[in-house]
């Protein structure tokens, strides 16, 4: 399937009651298919909303937001989805939480055994296609979280800090399996984050969320050769752009130097 | 011991064996009348003697137990089920389930008597009554206990409520809901007893009415021990029902 694209313009999103937070600010994006866009931002931005609008599983309050041309009315069709949390089912095996999506869709399993498996080999998880989320590391239950949101070959991906509960070491380990894994599907992928590294090194851009209400501070390309190795971290070009981010969040008062911190 | 099941039960059984022993020579030494508290062996002896007669009250007993249980699962889940789906059912039903439970449902037992006549049919009641609120509170806390997340993951992947609730809710709400049953299993049969003890002419609960009655305290004892022994075979039942019907998670 055509990866998808994904417009927004003035997208708002005001929480209801008397004390409804503005949690965004008329965020302008274009997301071209087949692009992998990082939204980065500090926490409580807005960015996980903005994301969950896009799902479908939040209703926007104001602007328009389409995805392949067609607004977003409740969860649209062609989407995968990896949240923080591996949100696998306990009950079920690897193998069977991946073909869920598919169960849903209502289509015979048996079509997708080949593309499980090599899902599977891809994620290194094949000799565990028979255990049970309990049995395997954060790491490898996150891994199988992006198998089943991949298992239908959606036109767009979301990503809502998929590695943010993994320790440093795995977490690299995921950020280079990533781009193996999107180089090879090349779908839309929107990968929301508050790590600047992992944002420059995965994104094809990166959008940079004001705190709330949120808005997009900056777009930043990131003109990087792909495949990129894990040591273009050290390269002077991915530090000038981890450098930009810093001085704009800086900017927003978000780091400060001087020991008076203000969060 | 290899398996730790059969080390579980080794190791109750033998605790059990010290304790009656105990009893034995304690009641033997303190020279207690058995009018007041039959030795361990005198009850023995008496359920050797008419095992077959015990046998045929015990199976009464345990079969009311059994249907009011079995119909307080289905009823149990169907209500929690209803609660937890709907905010009208919540509203209105829920408030009034509580209410009913606060009543003291032995009280409530002659009632069914006048209802539903002597025979198996009140004490099913009975212990449907007693035991289904217990399968009605755990299945909604299951069913509301269902992560975010995961039911963020089944929206978007455009699943049907129908699909949903038998492949995501409810599978999610099993751990709960067996815990429910092992309280409702002991509750079922509470409720049973009750129902013998109120008009009965079979049953451990009348065996142990009329026994009374004569002061054959051995006698009651006897259908205490059974009582015992039922209970436990039904916990253990739902001890294995759980192991059977969630292998994925750790049981100790």
């Amino acid at each position: 399937m055509k990866p998808s694209s994904v417009l927004a313009q003035g997208v708002m999103k005001q929480y209801p009651g008397p004390r409804g937070v503005q949690a965004l600010q008329g965020i302008d994006a274009d997301i071209a298919g087949g692009r992998f866009v990082s939204i980065l931002g500090p926490s409580g931005c807005g960015k996980s909303t903005f994301l969950r609008c896009i799902a479908g599983l939040e209703e926007i309050s104001a602007g328009t937001l389409q995805i392949g041309g067609r607004p977003v009315q409740g969860p649209p069709d062609g989407v995968g989805i990896v949240f923080q949390h591996h949100a696998l089912l306990d009950w079920r095996s690897i193998r069977d939480n991946i073909l869920l999506p598919i169960e849903f869709a209502g289509k015979p399993a048996d079509d997708y055994a080949g593309k499980v498996e090599h899902l599977l080999r891809m994620t290194g998880l094949h000799e565990f296609a028979r255990s049970y989320p309990r049995e395997l590391s954060g790491g490898m239950r996150q891994r199988a979280a992006i198998c089943r949101a991949l298992v239908d070959d959606p036109p767009l991906l979301l990503m809502d800090e998929p590695f943010g509960a993994l320790d440093a070491l795995t977490r690299d380990q995921m950020n280079a399996e990533l781009q193996r894994i999107w180089l090879e599907t090349r779908n839309t992928v929107v990968f929301v984050t508050h790590g600047i590294a992992e944002a420059v090194f995965l994104g094809d851009e990166v959008l940079v969320f004001s705190p709330r209400p949120g808005r997009v501070a900056h777009r930043l390309v990131i003109d990087l050769p792909r495949p990129r190795p894990l040591a273009v971290r050290e390269t002077p070009e991915f530090g000038r752009y981890v450098g930009e981010i810093r001085r704009l969040f800086g900017s927003m008062g978000l780091l400060d130097e001087t020991g008076a911190a203000t969060s | 011991m290899k398996h730790p099941i059969a080390a579980a039960v080794a190791a109750g059984l033998a605790s059990t064996l010290v304790l009656l022993v105990l009893w034995e020579v304690i009641g033997r030494l303190s020279g207690i009348r058995p009018i007041v508290l039959p030795l361990p062996s005198q009850v023995l002896i008496e359920l050797n003697a008419e095992w077959r007669w015990y046998g045929g009250h015990a199976g009464y007993t345990m079969m009311t137990t059994l249907i009011g249980f079995a119909l307080s699962v289905v009823g149990g889940v169907l209500i929690g089920t209803a609660v937890a789906s709907s905010r009208r059912c919540e509203r209105f039903v829920y408030p009034m389930v509580v209410a009913l439970n606060s009543v003291p449902k032995v009280a409530v037992a002659p009632l069914f008597v006048i209802w539903l006549g002597t025979g198996m049919e009140p004490k099913i009641a009975i212990a449907f009554l007693i035991a289904v609120f217990a399968i009605i509170v755990d299945t909604l806390h299951g069913l509301r206990s269902v992560p975010q997340d995961v039911l963020d993951v089944a929206r978007v992947l455009k699943g049907r409520p129908l699909a949903v609730f038998f492949k995501v809710r409810l599978p999610s709400a099993l751990p709960s809901i067996v815990a429910g049953m092992k309280v409702a299993v002991s509750l079922a049969l509470v409720g049973a007893i009750v129902g013998e003890f109120v008009s009965s002419q079979r049953g451990l609960g009348y065996v142990i009415m009329s026994a009374q009655g004569t002061f054959d305290t051995v006698r009651v004892f006897a259908a205490l021990f059974l009582l015992a022994l039922i209970g436990l075979l039904l916990y253990g039942a739902l001890v294995w029902a759980e192991r059977v019907l969630t292998p994925w998670r750790s049981h100790h």
